[in-house]
């Protein structure tokens, strides 16, 4: 999945003129915490933050100094030393540098200009719609050996059931590098057969374990 | 002469049936229904036919393209595609001939119930072939086609203008149900589950806690797998307690799921019957409390068909008429016609055996976990009433 398939394109931008007040109006009125900095021309000059209006609001300046402060340009507050994404590039990339970083939002740039805007909440949403848990399903967790093949084994033999596979996670065993786990939510409120198929091919179903089984 | 409970029947809604091999299996309505009879508990007087949903009724919450499609897939006629779309023709809900009006007939079950409540014909009614917690409105959903609850509640709310509460200790997180009310603040749930860490349908989180208007009116209470029934309680009782102070239903609708019991298939809780004693007292004493008495039950989940399901169903209904006499063994008339049908050995007394299964290694744990996840969920609540209080 790309960057362009989930970003905000309708991004509201102030420029460097507009006031402290401004930006706080236009946070509270459309309910967002970032508001990227924009010129004439829809380039992106600057980030400003709701953290970044708190840092420079008047309870960290001198009393009598309190009404201006709101008066002044949000180019004397703006960040401009800023990371940005590309609308082509992959999600899961973005997600790591949000989370390496540190980082709230991401403007999303092409050709010079602000195109779109990425938050912290968008990537969440989609990386939990990545692993398919917004629609009723299963999960699964099967620990195999990484080696070539073990997948498709894994896969074919869930199919044979005729249960639709929403998602496969896929991840090294942290416990041991000859094994691989394998997440897989499947579309059925009775995944029991499939687990006893899978430990009957010899696959390690890790959870859940049907203590109290009939089966 | 008010009553104080009836029980929605018939011979007809054992016809939700999508084939032998399925999970599903209604033949838990017969045994249910003949566990009380045997015992007495249960006169013919008691019983209401349930009658069949309308169209409109069942548009209260599907869509008229979904309702059409199941129509067509009781009739053998839904192409497949489209039925995948529509989540029929799967494995969990398999088309079979005359699917829609089965599937109406429960929904009818439960408005029956509804009425009989809301006229006051009696304060309390149970209809077990309901609690198909899981359907949506355009979709069918582990083992669910249409959803009596849903719909019910629909009812509740546009024919007698009422506050519902909506209570579900299925196993399974209630989603179809709450999904319906998401938004709408005059209808509270809460759904008591196993965590959708593994177990379908994988939702129920804490956060889950409504939109726009309807946020804060939906609650979620995900407990761990190898939850036992003392840990299960007390956070079913706190929050239901709690709950229904504060949002004051006009009537409750409890889904009485019994897949929580440590021998059902399907899910990895470690509940006994003892759970299932004390789901309905409860839930009893609350609609006493604050509704005047008016209660609706349904089923729902449970498939350990033969050693948990009638004993669970049944307590429903004891309690449901204060059902005075000692349980202790079941009667063996019961037991002598269904023992030879049964795969497994039933059981021969009311309540399990005390080493039903061992010792859950990390008990104190899991009971801690379960508390503080239930605390977080009634945060909102609580933070309320304790400013409250403070004031006076
Ligand atoms: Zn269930």
């Amino acid at each position: 999945m790309i960057v362009e398939e989930i970003m905000k394109r309708d991004v509201i931008s102030l420029s460097k003129d507009h006031s402290l007040r401004d930006a706080i109006r236009v946070m509270n009125e459309n309910n967002i915490r970032h508001i990227p900095i924009t010129d004439e021309k829809r380039r992106l000059i600057g980030l400003v933050t709701d953290r970044d209006l708190k840092e420079a609001g008047p309870s960290s300046l001198l009393h009598d100094e309190k009404d201006n402060i709101l008066d002044k340009p949000l180019s004397s507050i703006m960040k401009t030393d800023l990371i940005t994404g590309h609308p082509l590039d992959f999600v899961e990339e973005v997600a790591a540098i949000f989370y390496e970083k540190k980082i709230g939002c991401l403007p999303i740039v092409s050709g010079e200009k602000l195109v779109g805007i990425i938050t912290e909440t968008d990537i969440f949403h989609t990386l939990v719609q990545l692993t398919g848990v917004h629609w009723p399903s299963s999960r699964i967790e099967i620990k195999v050996p990484n080696v070539q093949g073990k997948i498709s084994e894994v896969v074919s033999c869930i199919e044979k059931h005729h249960v639709n596979i929403l998602s496969i996670l896929v991840h090294p065993d942290k416990k041991d590098e000859n094994y691989k786990i394998m997440v897989i939510r499947v579309q059925t409120i009775n995944p029991g057969k499939i687990i006893a198929d899978l430990k009957k091919n010899g696959h390690e179903v890790q959870w859940p374990h049907f203590s109290g089984s009939l089966s | 002469m008010k009553k104080e409970a009836i029980f929605v029947f018939s011979e007809n809604q054992l016809k939700y049936k999508f084939h032998e091999e399925h999970p599903f299996n209604p033949l838990r309505l017969r045994l249910t229904v003949d566990l009380l009879k045997e015992m007495n508990a249960l006169q013919p007087e008691d019983i209401v036919e349930p009658r069949m949903a309308s169209d409109e009724e069942l548009k209260l919450v599907h869509l008229p393209e979904y309702i059409d499609a199941v129509k067509k897939a009781g009739r053998g006629e839904l192409r497949q595609e489209l039925a995948e779309h529509y989540g029929l023709g799967t494995e969990d809900t398999p088309a079979f001939p005359g699917m829609h009006e089965a599937a109406a007939l429960l929904v009818g079950g439960t408005l029956t119930a509804a009425d009989c409540v809301m006229t006051g014909k009696a304060d309390h009614a149970l209809h077990l072939g309901g609690g198909l917690h899981h359907g949506f409105k355009g979709k069918a959903s582990g083992f669910c086609i249409y959803n009596d609850c849903s719909v019910a509640i629909k009812y509740l709310q546009e024919k007698y203008g009422a506050r519902v509460m909506y209570v579900d200790t299925d196993a399974h997180h209630g989603d179809g149900v709450q999904w319906a009310f998401y938004d709408d603040p005059d209808v509270c749930t809460l759904s008591i589950h196993e965590t959708g860490r593994y177990l379908f349908p994988g939702t129920g989180n804490i956060n889950e806690r409504g939109f726009g208007k309807g946020y804060g009116y939906s609650f979620n209470v995900p407990v761990d797998a190898f939850t036992e029934d003392e840990s299960f309680l007390e956070v079913y009782k706190t929050a239901f307690e709690e709950i229904a102070a504060w949002f004051k239903p006009d009537v409750i609708l409890t889904q009485n799921g019994a897949d929580a019991h440590y021998y059902d298939p399907l899910t990895h809780l470690s509940g006994t019957i003892k759970l299932y004693r004390e789901i309905p007292k409860i839930a009893h004493q609350i609609a006493h409390q604050y509704c005047g008495g008016r209660w609706i039950a349904v089923g729902g989940g449970g498939y350990d068909i033969w050693r948990v399901v009638p004993r669970a169903w049944a307590l429903v209904w004891l309690e449901m008429t204060e059902y005075s006499n000692h349980l202790e063994h079941l009667p063996l008339s019961w037991l002598e016609k269904w023992q030879k049908e049964a795969e497994v050995s039933l059981p021969f007394q009311w309540d399990d055996p005390e080493n039903l299964y061992p010792p859950v290694p990390r008990k104190k744990e899991i009971t801690e976990k379960n508390k503080k996840t239930m605390e977080k969920a009634l945060h909102p609540i609580r933070k309320t009433a304790g400013e409250k209080t403070r004031q006076t």
